[in-house]
């Protein structure tokens, strides 16, 4: 057994007092036209991280500042020491710039127009070497284990990830939950037909009341935008293949990844970075890279991600923990998955057990251990939009 | 050896959690819910992670798993037969 109230991890302390794991030097594009900018000088200065991503041009309103928030978190997230950002022009650039500036993090802003890609490239080369430079002398420092923010979303999930996985979460969420770590879950729509369960979890009426808002919003979306009943969408084909029938099947195995005593403390908008410890509702897609990429960006510093048919994701910034139930996944994809929990479902184990192996999984990771989407590459950043842009 | 799991002992499903269940096996399933066992036999050939029928239903009945509604019955089901999108759908949407 581990004792967690005891438990420490070497991780890096922040400018402003955050643990991370890991020590990124990013290279954040402020839109898609910057992207190859950010590439070549990832490519110039070894070991830094280049993060494309398809959008910033002429998004407005709640839409785009979600945008700002989604980079400026990524930026201040505790896993990176330094960021180069590069946007197609000056305003919008510093506005990030100035975003990530206030965690105290060393941050240079370049643009494009007036410059072109080559003379950008040469100077924000130099920035990121500088920061390279300073990230290296970063030493890891010992910190108890309730200062490492974790995140859950699953993917591509069968119903061994109700059965097993799942639960295997949730078990060491409520563990975490009780030396007071500060948690986060999502998925809006996947609570529908568990919703009542969420909400009964709600530490007060006004947790609830915002939760409820969320929920019935997201909705409302489907309500409109639907063509049939969302059979082709959720369940995925995955899901289906995998044995999962309906919304409120997946729901009820999504659910348990909040184990069984954990209350929900707080709710929060995509992106919005938590204030208080406790498990956080994060009003989200279920859609797994933006899910992640939404957590990166609130500033969690490790993700629990349980499969059942084998979902590969990463991200350049969160590490992602994958845990899986399924035999026949764990055998076939076996260099996805991180920790195999398939014995629970042979009743070789209990999800006590497994939770344990998670947490020591968790351990491990803090202090450096890579996972597998981080040896396989797996960097998916996929921002989450809100509507059409201008 | 368990062939099938059931989260609650008041759900009308379980989970087939091993390769190869062929109709005509007797399968033995683990009650999660209260540690205990059920046996059935497989009256469908059902792929891993797929559920099993642990009672006859007919249509317009409600498929209880968790203890809990996640959809109802479209085309009739005998026990031990493959439940899925092929005679239950979801109640929402």
């Amino acid at each position: 057994m581990i004792n967690l109230k005891e438990a420490t991890f070497m991780g890096y302390r922040r400018e402003n007092g955050r643990m991370g794991i890991r020590n990124h030097v990013i290279i954040l594009p402020l839109d898609d036209l910057s992207n190859a900018a950010c590439e070549a000088v990832a490519n110039n200065i070894k070991g830094t991280v280049a993060i494309p991503h398809p959008y910033g041009r002429l998004q407005f309103g709640a839409d785009l500042e979600l945008h700002f928030r989604t980079l400026i978190g990524a930026g201040c997230n505790p896993n990176v020491a330094g960021v180069v950002v590069i946007g197609i022009e000056p305003q919008w650039t510093k506005i990030v710039v100035d975003g990530i500036k206030a965690s105290g993090k060393p941050v240079e802003g370049f643009w494009i127009e007036g410059n072109g890609d080559t003379a950008t490239i040469a100077s924000a080369s130099k920035a990121a070497y500088s920061m390279m430079k300073h990230a290296s002398k970063q030493q890891r420092v010992s910190a108890p284990l309730s200062e490492l923010w974790v995140s859950t979303k699953c993917g591509e999930s069968d119903t061994t990830s109700g059965c097993a996985s799942n639960p295997t979460v949730g078990n060491a969420f409520d563990k975490l939950y009780d030396i007071g770590s500060t948690l986060v879950f999502g998925e809006t729509t996947e609570l529908t037909g568990g919703e009542h369960l969420v909400e009964a979890r709600c530490r007060t009426p006004e947790v609830k009341k915002k939760f409820r808002a969320m929920f019935d919003r997201y909705q409302d979306v489907v309500e409109k935008n639907k063509t049939s009943d969302l059979s082709d969408s959720q369940p995925t084909k995955g899901n289906i293949a995998g044995g999962l029938t309906t919304i409120e099947e997946k729901a009820l195995g999504n659910i348990q990844k909040i184990g069984k005593k954990c209350i929900v403390d707080g709710v929060l908008d995509k992106a919005e970075t938590p204030t208080i410890p406790g498990l956080h509702f994060m009003d989200s897609s279920s859609a797994a890279a933006e899910m992640v990429t939404l957590c990166a960006a609130a500033g969690f510093a490790a993700h629990f991600f349980p499969t059942g048919q084998g979902n590969v994701i990463g991200n350049p910034i969160l590490p992602v923990i994958k845990l899986c139930a399924n035999p026949k996944t764990v055998r076939t994809m076996s260099e996805h998955i991180d920790v195999d929990v398939s014995g629970i479902l042979r009743r070789e184990e209990n999800l006590d057990t497994a939770g344990e192996k998670l947490l020591d999984a968790l351990l491990r990771t803090a202090n450096g251990e890579l996972t597998a989407a981080e040896i396989l590459g797996h960097r998916e950043f996929v921002m989450t939009r809100l509507y059409e842009s201008a | 050896m368990i062939h099938f799991v059931v989260h609650e002992p008041g759900d009308v499903v379980g989970v087939v959690v091993v390769e190869g269940v062929k109709a005509g096996t007797d399968l033995i399933g683990w009650v999660m819910d209260g540690d205990s066992t059920v046996n059935i036999k497989a009256e469908s050939d059902i792929p891993i992670g797929h559920k099993i029928a642990l009672q006859d239903m007919k249509t317009g009945d409600t498929i209880i798993k968790y203890g809990v509604d996640i959809g109802k019955v479209v085309a009739p089901i005998k026990k031990g037969e493959h439940t899925h999108v092929q005679n239950v759908k979801t109640k929402r949407w």
